[in-house]
């Protein structure tokens, strides 16, 4: 409906951000980011400009811990329904994933919405634990739906997180220089700008909020080039359209009713402060870890180890590419992936296979 | 799961509207996060609109870019 793919606008953003000449490295934190730079080679068209462009703990599936997911996993082998989104069920556990588990009998749906799981407990009236996986884009549709009084045997197994205490985290480790952060459209569009504010205040770095089509980011990577020249390290709106600089009010309000943070680790990550979505009091009773406590209790004194080779760790804090590990289009393949950067349509490792080289 | 895409929509009841991707295939999504009108666009992510687009700064957009690159090393953080 738009025209953001006009080739020519597109050629004259590379000219001028060659002309500005820069080293610089910048970090994004969206999939859909990665899946617009990758699928449209707009990779090598920055590294020719001096830029180079990386990925980080912005795939919520990838950031999810493999706790989490065996958690899903063990309540998926006690015989409750475990509903939760496409990629999620490909997450290699300990052993297998949920979808494995499907083979052996137990019960794992594939949802396209959490309104899908709800009618399913309401249809089956099976317990259903649905797994919540994703950012401030995906949380307030757990929060509305909780806000509904949905029915008792209906249950969450909430894993929803935060964006902004990550980037303070990836900024205070510092274990990778990045000169300008890329953030996300979507997450954005329901925070708003103000999170962002004091990173750029703290650390002082700029910052590009910007949309998905491949003019967006050509145009948000330049912005950023801008404020790098120039000395700057302000919060700029590229994907005005969608993101209003309050955010979206409405979804910020049910968020606020349902949920409060709590430290939380990542993958990839130690404990990130005030990073997780905790269920408030009011809402125990969907809470899936309450109500199946005593399944749980098996995983209590367990280690969850990374896939042996498995790099994943470290491309979500963007500290090497898909093409350093060497499982790479190798061993680890959409089809049989060995870590979460290759199962999820956002990892690193799923799109550079998709439309990048293969291995090294 | 993160995808989130614009759709136009179509019909609305009460929470629920039905909303067109541009395919011609219509689907129910659920629209309490946002208020929106028959006829607009809503960003859709896992069943729920997020957002309406605004047209107007989707309009103001596409004229800055234009502007901006035909003007020399302006940056365009002074429009923003
Ligand atoms: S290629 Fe596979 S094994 Fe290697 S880091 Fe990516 S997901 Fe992990």
């Amino acid at each position: 409906m738009f025209r953001y793919r006009d080739s020519e606008v597109a050629k004259k953003i590379v000219e001028k951000l060659k002309g500005i000449d820069l080293k610089i490295r910048i970090m994004h934190v969206c999939g859909t980011h990665q899946d617009t730079i990758v699928r449209f080679g707009l990779d090598s068209l920055f590294k020719q400009s001096g830029i180079e462009v990386r990925q980080g703990p912005g795939c919520p599936v990838c950031v999810t811990t493999t706790r989490e997911y065996e958690e899903a996993i063990t309540m998926a082998k006690k015989g409750n329904v475990l509903a939760t989104f496409g990629d999620a069920v490909r997450v290699p556990g300990r052993a297998s994933s949920l979808l494995d588990l499907r083979a052996e009998g137990c019960d794992v749906r594939i949802v396209y919405s959490i309104e899908d799981a709800v009618n399913l407990a309401k249809k089956t009236g099976k317990n259903v634990i649905f797994l919540a996986v994703g950012f401030e884009t995906t949380a307030p549709s757990t929060a509305v739906t909780l806000l509904r009084d949905p029915p008792e045997n209906f249950t969450v197994l909430n894993c929803h997180r935060y964006v902004p205490p990550v980037l303070h985290a990836l900024l205070e480790m510092g274990d990778l220089a990045i000169q300008g952060l890329l953030e996300p459209g979507h997450v954005s569009t329901i925070i708003g700008l103000r999170p962002y504010q004091m990173l750029s205040e703290k650390y002082h770095i700029p910052q590009v909020i910007a949309g998905f089509e491949p003019l967006d980011v050509l145009m948000g990577i330049y912005m950023l080039a801008q404020q790098i020249k120039k000395g700057e390290a302000k919060v700029e709106n590229e994907y005005r359209r969608s993101v209003k600089p309050e955010g979206n009010v409405k979804a910020l309000a049910v968020l606020e009713k349902v949920f409060e943070p709590v430290d939380l680790a990542w993958r990839g990550f130690p404990v990130v402060k005030a990073s997780g979505m905790k269920l408030k009091n009011k809402f125990q009773n969907y809470d899936a870890r309450k109500r199946f406590e005593d399944q749980l209790k098996e995983l209590e004194n367990m280690d969850f180890p990374e896939p042996k080779g498995c790099r994943c760790n470290e491309i979500l804090r963007g500290l090497v590419n898909p093409q350093d590990c060497q499982l790479f289009a190798r061993a680890c393949t959409p089809s049989h992936p060995l870590g979460p950067c290759m199962v999820s349509i956002e990892g690193a490792c799923q799109i550079e296979y998709k439309y990048g080289g293969g291995p090294r | 799961m993160c995808l989130a895409v614009p759709a136009k929509v179509k019909e609305i009841k009460g929470d629920i509207a039905k909303v067109d991707f541009g395919d011609g295939v219509t689907r129910d999504v659920n629209i309490s996060l946002v208020d929106v009108a028959e006829g607009e666009y809503v960003i859709v992510h896992a069943g729920f609109a997020i957002q309406v687009l605004d047209k107007e700064e989707a309009e103001k957009t596409l004229k800055l870019w234009e502007e901006l690159l035909s003007t020399a090393e302006t940056s365009p953080s002074g429009k923003y």
